[in-house]
This record gives C-alpha cells, structure tokens and sequence, in this order.
C-alpha cells in the first residue's frame, strides 16, 4: 500500500477544438510521483500548467482531456463522477495559484474562506472551522491570526495572501498539492519564506508536491526530481541534483543562457528552438 | 483528394480577394477597403445581424416605394368598409375610417424612417462635438461640459422629451427636437472616452508640432476615431428612438392626424382593441419588427467593430 | 468615505438645480400667453399689466428663476388648471399608485431576471441561453404600450384572467381611507380584505407588463456579469476546495456581482418609473404617469412640469441610491 504512487499520469493529452482545427496544449506527458515534491518546469505555452489543472480534472471547456492511465491514489480519475471528483479535491488534491490578488474571492473575508474550505470536507460547526482556520493562519506563520482572519484579500500584502491560499488548501489535509507558479507574483525576498513554509508544511505532512514554475533555478534548488516541458511534451526528465548533466538540446539551451557567477561570459548564448522539438515523438531523455 | 480541392478553390480565388486580403497594402485605400472587406466577412457570419441589417434595408426600401407598393391611399376614407377584418382586398383590415392599414403602414415607414435619420444625424453630431471637445481641451472645460453632459444624462428622457412637446405643442418637428436634445449625452461621454485614450498619443504630439491647430487636429485625427463606437451605439439607440418617438405619438404628441404615424395608428385603434384587435395590433408589429432589427444590426456591429468578448 | 458621500451629494445638488433649470426654461418656451390663459382674451390692459407683474413676467429672466427656486423650495409647483388645486398636493395624492405599481414590476423583473441571467451564463450556448437572450432582445424592442394593449386583449377579453384597466373595480372605489396611497396595503390596512384582492387582481397584469421590461434588461445584465465573473481565478480556487457548482455561483460569483446588480435593480426602478407613464395611460391606472399625460392633452403645463420635476427629482435620486449603495456595499470601495 505504501509502495503505490501517489499519482500516475501516462500519455496525458489536452485538446482544444478551435474553428482552424483542434490544438492540443499537452500531447502525451507521463510522469509517476510519490511523496515528493516534482518540479515542471517550461515556457509560456508549454503546457506546464495545463498538466496541472487537468490532475484536478478543471480543464475550462471546450478543453477535452484523455490519458491512458491518471490514477490519485490508485483511483482512476479519467471517469470518475462530479461528486467524487469534488470529494477528491481539497481533501486529496489541492493546487495553490500564482497571484492571490486574482485567486482570493474578493468579497469574502479571509478567515471564512479559509473555514469555508475545512467545513467542506467535514461536519465540522462554524465555531470549530473559525478555530481550525486560526490554527492554519498560525501555522503558515502570520503573526496576528485573529486580525487577519476579518481582513478582506485587498487589505493583505501579496506574501500574506499566499500565505492565506496555502492555509486555505492545506487545511483539509490533502496528500498532493500542485503549486501553480505560487512564488511568481512575488518579492524575491518574500519568495524565499513562502518556498520556506510550503517545505516545512508538506514534509510535515508526508505530503506529494508538483511545483509548476518557469523558473529553472529555483526548481532545481527546490525539489527533488524535475520535469522539462517545451510545446505540450516532456522533453527531459531528471533528479534536480542531475540537472547540471542534462542532455536535451532544449535543456542545455536553457542551462546554458542562464548567467553565473563562476563562469563569467562577456555574451549569453541564445536558444535556438530545433523545429523537430515541436514533432519529435522519443521518448524524453531520462537521467541514468 | 483533399488537396486537389484545395487547389481548385485557390485557382478560383478572384483576383480582388487577394488584393483585398493582402498583407501588405500599397495605398490608404486599399488597407481601409481591406479592413471594410475583413469586418463585412466576419459580420456576414453572424446570422442574426444579417437578419437586422435586412430589416433596416427593408424600412429603407419600403419607405423609398411606399406609393409603388401601397394597394390604397392611405387617406382614403372609406366608411362603408370600416373595421375590417384581415383578408384579400385589405391584408391588414381597415380602421375606423375605412382606410387600409397596410398602406398606412408603408407610408408610416417614411415618417418612422425620416425620424430615426433625423435623430442620427443630430444627436451625435453634437454628443461628437462636445466630447471631442472636453476630452481634447481638458481642464475647464472639459469639467464644466462634462458636468452639463452628466446633468442631461441624469434627466429621464421620455419625460423631459413629453414635457418638451408639450410646451412646443404637439408635431412631428417638436417631437423630432424634444427626442435629439434628450439623446445626445451618451454620445459625449463616448466621444470624450475616446478623445481621452489618444489625446497623448504621439501622432497627436506630432500633428502639433507640425502646427495643427487644435481644431484641425480634433476635426481630422481624433473625430475618425470615434466613428465605429459611435456608429455601434447610434444604431442600438435607434431602436429606443423609434420606442420613444412611438410613445409620443401614441400620446398624440407625435405627427398629427391623419399622418400614418405607428404610435398615433395604435391610440385610434385602442378604442376597438378588444374586438377588432388588428387595427392596434399590426403598427405595434410594425414598431417591434424595425426596433428589433436596429438591435440586432448594432448588436452585429459591436461585434465587428467593438468587440469586448463574450 | 465621508468626503466622497458629500461630493456625490454636492453633485446630485447641481444635477438638481440643472432639471430645476430645464423645467423653468420649457415652461418659458411656451408659445401660449401664460397671463392670457388666466384672464381670457377679453380683460382689459390694466388686469392684464397687473397680472403680468404678479406673475413676475416683467422681470429679467434670471430673477424669474431665482423666484421659481424659491417657490418650490417652498413646495409651490403652482395650481392646477385643470383641479385647480396646488400641483404638489395633486402629485402627492397620485404619486402612490405609481410607485406601488413600479416597486411590484421592480420584484417581479428581480425575482425573474436574476436567476435567467444566472441560469444563462452558466448554461452558456445552450438552448436555455438563447431563449433568454431571445427574450430579452424582444423585451427591448417591443412598444411597453403597445404589449399592455395586446396584454389586456389576451388575458383580460380572451381569456378572463384578470380583470379590466383601472386601479380597482368601480364597485370598491372610494371604500378604503387613503392613509398611504398605496390601495393593497391600505385597504390590507383596514381590513378590507375584498377590496385587497380586488386591488391586487388589477395590479397583476400593469405589473407584469412593466415588469417583463425589466426582466429582459436584469437578466441581460446579470448575464454580462456572471460570465465575467465566471472567468476569474477565484471561481477555480473555489472549485479546487471542492465546492458543488451550485455552490461556487450562488455564493462566490453572486457575491461579486451582487453590489453592481443592485445598482441595476435601482437603475430598472427608475426607468420603470418612467415607462409607467405610458403603461397607466394604456391600464387607467391613476398614478402619475396619467397625471401628467391627461395635463398634457389640457394644456395644463403647471401640472405637467410639476409632474416632469418630480419624477426627474425621483429618478435623480434613484441614481444617486444606487451610487452611494455601491460605496457602502462594496468591501473594495471602502
């Protein structure tokens, strides 16, 4: 029981039907994940995101989404009913958003959002959720819990919103997270504290965690394995302390135009994009 | 075989299409023919707006050929028949003077025609003006029209266009004014949008300092830019203009007896409406069917030339 | 908060003084000799000169405004030819009957429109979607006097539903004490309960007729919002918890258009306000809408522009309530 994987994604595939032919923003990725934090990480328009919405079956229509296999837990996902989708998400999966500007309910306060999500999942009465939700507004380290718990998303800073979404998603005890570019829309210097509470917090809780971002460095400090997505495919596929030793052509592209400290160079090289990338089939490089 | 069809269409593809849909247009012209070709491409798609733009035309032609198309004289008395029933002879029935509804209607076409061009072409022009005006100026003046635009905008409009007629006395005239003066504020507050979003633009600072004067620069530059807002809301207006001015004449503040005015037709058939139910009902036909295909047509030009997504 | 409350007031002030302004001037624009309308054509120069001066007609223009302010500052609207009784008592006796009839077609177009809007934004493209927008591009194109007039023909001489035009059957008239204006809740209010359902047979079709109006704009509104509001990123946190559907529109996404659709419903108020001037001319409904057209056909411009300043004092009004329940209701706009 404890050797099953978490989540198991095999030839993923999205598609949007559009009035010049069908566009498919993920073609056939596969991944399997335990109980670690996996890193995708891409361009804009990789598709990196799509992956994500679509574990959490909240693909907007008309996007239609296919696998071969996409199992939680064991648990077949790809038919699964409306209900029992709902009952998965939040207390099984849950996903924290890049801006909490835009993924906090503007008119509602915080602290009945965040209750909102625990009363969800249990019979719990609005006093115990208002309790709960003090104690996840304390462990995602805001000091004043019960002041911020009246406050309206407009009246927080960008880092105690994210904060307030990890508190809000965490709260019914899910065993994956997907975190959807969460550091994107902030302060470098918030970004740290903010990486700092999702480790603490998932490694607690034994929890699986798919971070979504663009940002190759950070992944790489970040978690364990990495994902490389370029046009809907998984081009690379390598434990974070192998980045350095990657193979693909796009990879090493990336790798190579980010500026260090320890190899000074007067001009970044710039990526060139191989057409073949686009229609390549191989599989991805993987690490040996 | 697919191929082959794609071949064949392309070999057919006339001429002009192409020059129409190029990239890269040689004259003014032919860019604006181009982007006029585009949107009549896209508007053509949209079914409803099509339909819309047949009513108009249809208001136009039947205002245009009334007395080719009309069976009888719409002033035509003829007692002995009145209040008839629909049927072969009178396709509409009679009033309850014996004149014919249907040809009454046609010509009424010309009367609801020459009040919605009347209204489109002096509303806006003055809403255009002052916008164009305010946004352009700034400062004083932009707060001292903008508050008199807002004022008006606040005002209910059926009412102050009643109490209006009222005072002018009763006319097809009067009523076309009363209708005009309470229509244009919208139309400022469009212009003056528009005027805002490029008063700063660098062409403006370049017509400047080529030494256009403001007027020139208003007139020429800015005012072309408000045309396709401007054009999208006086068509979806027209439809509340012929609501409003029906309104009046049912009032019996619009044209006055015996001109086949819709909304004065549906006050004399009001009498009789319980029993001969068609002399009120066919003008209220008549209203809604051109009301409803001004809607659609600016619903269908919004779309091409306003689209703000749906 | 506070300055921005008093800025809108100190605005509704001018646009106030402004309607003041174009009644004053409509009133001047009469071609008929106001003095002559009083006296006839047979007084002689010396009442006439008298007259024109108690009206104040000699005096220049601006003056004759500032005499104009004060008399309605007053409450005098002038008197009546017609009832020969002051405007504003008149008004004050029919106001009522309008307003009960716009406030029931207010709910109705509420009640219906809200949950048609909400229905076809989540519906998006489906059949239900079209027959709403359908619905509601028929209510905008369609004469309100004109569909009263075929409501009355349908539901009233064909079929016998409801009863004829007027406030209530002749035999009730007069039965119940006007203490509020408003018959039902009148005649609720002295027991009455025959005439209550009388009154509120009447009510039905008038309200319905104004109410499907403003049916057909809420729910086109409320549309236009719930797609909107749909889009946002909040709606898919909302459903990564786990929300049920229903759930996720009628707390969250409803809880934002909320404020915005309120101001919708005031706006509808008003133009309801105004459509019943054609809608009590078509039902005899004495509400002030016939008010002012019967003074219209006599000539009675007192009365008439009496009538415009009170419903554009409303209608302002109305504006301005929608505006500062924005303000309040709003969590941003604190």
């Amino acid at each position: 029981m404890s050797d099953q994987p978490l989540l198991e994604v095999s030839n993923l595939r999205v598609a949007f039907p559009t009035r010049q032919g069908v566009a498919e923003a993920v073609r056939g990725v596969s991944f399997t994940l335990g109980r670690e934090k996996l890193g995708i990480v891409g361009e804009s328009g990789s598709g990196k995101s799509m992956t994500g919405r679509s574990i959490l079956r909240l693909v907007p229509p008309p996007g239609i989404v296919t696998a071969d296999r996409l199992a939680f837990r064991g648990e077949d996902l790809r038919d699964a009913s409306e209900k029992r989708l709902r009952a998965i998400r939040g207390s099984g999966i849950a996903m924290v958003m890049q801006d909490p500007k835009f993924s906090l309910n503007p008119v509602m306060t915080v602290g009945r959002q965040i209750a909102e999500a625990y009363r969800v999942h249990s019979k719990a009465s609005a006093r115990e959720a208002k309790r709960r939700a003090l104690e996840m507004l304390e462990a995602v380290r805001i000091r004043d819990p019960e002041r911020v718990y009246d406050r309206y998303p407009h009246e927080v800073s960008g880092g105690m919103g994210q904060r307030i979404m990890i508190a809000m998603m965490l709260i019914p005890n899910p065993d994956l997270l997907i975190a959807d570019e969460p550091t994107s829309a902030l302060d470098v210097t918030v970004q740290m504290q903010i990486l700092a509470i999702l480790d603490d917090l998932c490694g607690q809780r034994g929890m699986g965690m798919i971070f979504v971002s663009h940002d190759l460095n950070l992944v790489a400090s970040f978690c364990d394995r990495i994902l490389i997505m370029y046009a809907g495919r998984v081009v690379e596929s390598c434990p974070a302390s192998e980045l350095r030793d990657a193979r693909h052509p796009y990879t090493r592209g990336l790798l190579d135009s980010l500026p260090r400290l320890d190899d000074p160079r007067r001009d970044l090289p710039v990526l060139t994009r191989d057409p073949a990338w686009l229609t390549d089939d191989a599989p991805p490089e993987k690490a040996r | 075989m697919r191929d082959k069809a794609a071949v064949t269409m392309s070999d057919a593809s006339p001429p002009w299409r192409a020059w129409l849909t190029t990239d890269t247009p040689q004259s003014r012209l032919q860019a604006r023919l181009g982007r006029a070709w585009t949107g009549w491409r896209t508007f053509r798609r949209n079914r409803m707006a099509m339909a819309g733009l047949l009513i108009v035309l249809a208001l136009v032609v039947v205002a245009a050929l009334a007395p080719l198309l009309a069976p009888h004289h719409p002033y035509e008395q003829d007692l002995a028949n009145r209040l008839l029933a629909p049927g072969p002879g009178h396709w509409l029935g009679t009033d309850s003077f014996g004149r014919d509804i249907l040809s009454r209607l046609l010509y009424g076409a010309r009367l609801t025609l020459m009040i919605v061009a009347l209204v489109a072409v002096t509303a806006p022009v003055v809403g255009l003006l002052i916008g164009t005006v305010a946004g352009y100026l700034g400062g004083w003046t932009d707060a001292a029209l903008m508050r008199v635009t807002d004022i008006f905008l606040a005002f209910p409009k059926l009412i102050l266009a009643l109490a209006f007629v009222a005072a002018l006395g009763p006319g097809i005239e009067n009523a076309v004014i009363a209708i005009a003066i309470t229509s244009w504020p919208p139309y400022a507050r469009i212009a003056r949008a528009e005027t805002l979003t490029v008063r700063h633009a660098d062409f403006i600072s370049a017509a400047r300092l080529q030494g256009a004067s403001s007027l020139r620069i208003i007139l020429g530059h800015i005012m072309p830019l408000c045309v396709a807002s401007l054009v999208v809301r006086v068509t979806l207006d027209m439809a509340g203009v012929i609501l409003t001015a029906a309104g009046l004449g049912f009032l019996g503040l619009g044209a006055q007896p015996p001109l086949p005015e819709w909304g004065a037709m549906i006050a004399a058939g009001r009498q009789n409406v319980l029993e001969q139910w068609w002399v009120a009902a066919m003008p209220g036909f008549a209203i809604f069917i051109v009301s409803l295909g001004f809607n659609l047509l600016g619903d269908g030009l919004r779309d091409v030339l306003d689209p703000k997504g749906d | 908060m506070v300055k921005r409350c008093l800025g809108l007031i100190a605005s509704v002030a001018v646009t106030l003084l402004g309607l003041l302004l174009v009644t004053f001037l409509i009133g001047r624009v009469v071609p008929i000799d106001p003095v002559l309308a009083i006296v006839g054509d047979r007084a002689n120069a010396d009442t006439y000169s008298r007259l024109r001066m108690e009206l104040g007609l000699d005096l220049p223009l601006w003056r004759q405004f500032l005499r104009y302010l004060a008399a309605v500052a007053q409450g005098d609207l002038g008197q009546s030819i017609l009832t020969s009784r002051p405007v504003l008592e008149d008004v004050l006796r029919v106001f009522p009957a309008t307003l009960e009839l716009a406030t029931v077609a207010v709910v109705i177009g509420a009640a219906l429109g809200v949950p048609a809007g909400v229905l076809a934004a989540t519906h998006r493209g489906s059949l239900a979607d079209h027959v709403i927008r359908l619905l509601g591009l028929v209510g905008h194109s369609v004469p309100i006097f004109w569909l009263g007039l075929m409501g009355l023909l349908l539901f009233y001489a064909k079929l016998d539903w409801v009863p004829g035009p007027g406030r209530v059957d002749i035999f009730y008239e007069g039965l119940v004490e006007a203490r509020t204006g408003i018959l039902t809740l009148d005649a609720l209010l002295a027991g009455e309960t025959d005439v209550f359902w009388n009154a509120l047979h009447h009510l039905a079709l008038p309200s319905a007729i104004l109410g499907l109006y403003s049916v057909a704009y809420i729910a086109r509104m409320t549309r236009s919002f719930m797609l909107d509001q749909l889009r946002q990123e909040y709606i898919t946190t909302a459903r990564v918890k786990g929300l049920s559907e229903a759930r996720v529109v009628w707390r969250h996404a409803l809880g934002n258009i909320a404020v915005p659709l309120i101001t919708v419903i005031a706006l509808s108020y008003a133009t309801l306000l105004e459509g019943s001037v054609l809608t009590e001319t078509v039902f005899a409904w004495p509400g002030l809408g016939l008010y002012i057209t019967n003074s219209l056909l006599s000539a009675d411009m007192n009365a008439v522009l009496g009538g415009t300043l009170v419903v554009g004092s409303v209608f302002i009004g109305l504006n301005l309530l929608s505006d500062l329940l924005y303000r309040l209701l709003d969590p941003r706009a604190r």
